[in-house]
């Protein structure tokens, strides 16, 4: 069954359409990632999602049930990690989990129970009397996440949960997130992180204006738009045209980016030999989500 | 409109909790500050003023001075107080992502406002009594006209909150709307002292029926005519606290 079920799903804002028309399914237990550039609809999707803003059109089910009539309901089994910072600045860290827990109507005494457990699974048991304005921007994400879990949720919806990270608590945060999902838990993820994605995600979708461009693992996404090997050619700028007609006379699938050309779908070598001089202006890599993201998005910037 | 719940106790526990942490700040508001007006007010001024029953003027200024501030200390929780929580600590961002409904959260505010005006409205009876400015035992009932009256305003601040784009707009609701209030309600003159028309419009403003009450509670002069003050004030709070579930949903729920 799927877990999260949207039909039809359409966010209209006064002149732009923000979400137009999505049908999603995520499945229970999985991580579902949703990828996409600044402005292509991804908050305003989990916003609707998470039952704090009523969809334009179309319908949302959560565990089978309809949202609009199950809300509380849903919003009881579920755990937010919003992007930007909304922690309460006027409680401490314990104090901020145990509010939280009330406000899911948990009893003090669980609630206690629970925060120290969610402050200890992010290693922030010895900041739980400080103020929120005493912590690092790294520890207010981990409390974030750790305030997300206080309700032991059936679905987490991080938004950009590793935002502004550096590199030691993105890895904690990655290990624990895949704790959770191999606990059962099912993820909803938005990111602009590609290698969070890969490293993740079972099955991405990549938004794009408000639609869902492509969806599937991160490998089969590869695989279809990209192959498995990616080809960075460079050549100085006299050089560029007389390349380019080369490789369209080869049936070549390549992008320009930038100063480089990227080829993907190459089957043998022998299919790029010769296009340049120097082997240096040849670099071959493996294919990676980003380049799937530049060819589905564009590379132009959006806003 | 949606209903609210009984959920909204969340949010007002949640205010409670910031309130004991931090009352030493607030203190001086809602308690030094009535204080110092009632006695600058009452024995300065009142040593040159002479009221047509005879009546000591700081006798006659002590209940308007309760529901004054019973009304400043609605007022301003639920404007400053409630547009920081909701714009710059995204405290009700927060809040509707877990059971809570944004009703929830309105009624939560709402009702914790009130409860600073039933703790402003009680204090400064206390003090009023400790100086016997308080004649009759039907005052006891001060506290819960302090609470209707802080329903009342809170549910009018959390409507104007719920329209307002920045927080300076709320230097137009205290400077044209509780400000004058303060003046023209029957709180420091006799409103039969006014022109004619400061008499029409005191009449309709929200805080004359409540200085009215409490000033007929205070001298204990019970009348029917009262009841009608007290209708005034219900009419108001349902309308207002209605009205600021319908436009706090539309601004949040976006």
């Amino acid at each position: 069954m799927s877990i999260i079920k949207t039909k039809n799903l359409t966010k209209k804002f006064k002149d732009l359409l923000a979400v137009d028309g999505v049908n999603l399914e995520v499945e229970e237990g999985e991580c579902f990632g949703l990828l996409g550039p600044n402005g292509a609809g991804k908050t305003s999707l989990i916003r609707m999602i998470i039952a704090v803003s009523p969809p334009t059109e179309g319908d949302i089910w959560m565990l089978g049930n309809d949202l609009r009539t199950y809300s509380r309901q849903v919003k009881a089994i579920l755990g937010v990690v919003p992007q930007l910072d909304n922690l309460d600045p006027d409680l401490t860290v314990l104090q901020n989990l145990m509010t939280f827990a009330r406000y899911f109507n948990i009893p003090k005494g669980e609630a206690y129970r629970r925060s120290m457990e969610v402050l200890h699974l992010f290693e922030l048991e010895n900041k739980r009397n400080n103020h929120i304005r005493e912590l690092s921007g790294g520890m207010k994400r981990r409390l974030l996440l750790a305030r997300g879990l206080i309700n032991m949720p059936k679905i987490l919806v991080l938004d950009e949960p590793t935002i502004g990270l550096d590199p030691q608590a993105k890895y904690l945060v990655w290990h624990k997130l895949s704790e959770l999902k191999s606990q059962g838990v099912t993820q909803l993820l938005c990111t602009q992180n590609m290698e969070e994605a890969t490293v993740l995600c079972d099955r991405v979708a990549i938004m794009h204006q408000g639609k869902i461009l492509s969806l599937g693992s991160p490998q089969e996404l590869i695989s279809r738009y990209v192959g498995s090997e990616v080809w960075e050619i460079e050549v100085n700028s006299e050089e560029r045209d007389k390349t380019i007609k080369e490789m369209e006379s080869r049936g070549l699938d390549f992008d320009k980016a930038g100063d480089k050309i990227h080829v993907f779908h190459i089957e043998a070598g022998g299919q790029v030999t010769g296009l340049v001089d120097s082997p240096e202006g040849l670099r071959r890599r493996p294919g990676i989500l980003e380049d799937v993201f530049f060819r589905l998005t564009g590379r132009s910037l959006i806003e | 409109m949606k209903p609210f719940s009984w959920r909204f106790i969340k949010v007002w526990q949640r205010n409670r909790d910031v309130f004991f942490r931090l009352w030493h700040s607030e203190a001086p508001g809602f308690v030094a500050e009535p204080i110092i007006i009632l006695l600058a007010m009452g024995f300065g001024l009142g040593a040159y003023v002479g009221l047509v029953d005879g009546q000591e003027y700081i006798k006659f200024i002590a209940p308007g001075i309760i529901a004054s501030y019973a009304m400043f200390s609605a007022s301003f929780e639920c404007t400053y107080g409630s547009f920081v929580r909701m714009e710059y600590q995204k405290t009700y961002d927060a809040i509707i992502a877990t059971p809570l409904s944004v009703e929830d959260v309105v009624a939560g505010e709402i009702f914790w406002g009130a409860t600073r005006s039933l703790m402003t409205g009680t204090i400064i009876l206390v003090i009023a009594t400790a100086f016997q400015l308080v004649p009759s035992p039907w005052a006891a009932l001060i506290p819960v006209v302090s609470f209707l009256e802080g329903v009342m305003f809170a549910s009018i601040a959390m409507l104007f909150t719920s329209i307002v784009p920045t927080i300076y707009s709320f230097n137009y609701y205290f400077t044209l709307f509780i400000t004058p209030m303060f003046f023209f309600s029957g709180v420091f003159f006799p409103l039969t002292s006014f022109p004619e028309i400061v008499q029409t419009l005191s009449w309709v403003a929200p805080l004359t029926p409540v200085v009215h009450l409490i000033r007929a509670l205070v001298n204990g002069e019970l009348q029917l005519g009262l009841l009608g003050a007290l209708a005034l004030i219900l009419i108001l709070t349902v309308l207002f606290f209605s009205l600021s579930l319908i436009t706090m949903r539309r601004r949040l729920a976006v």
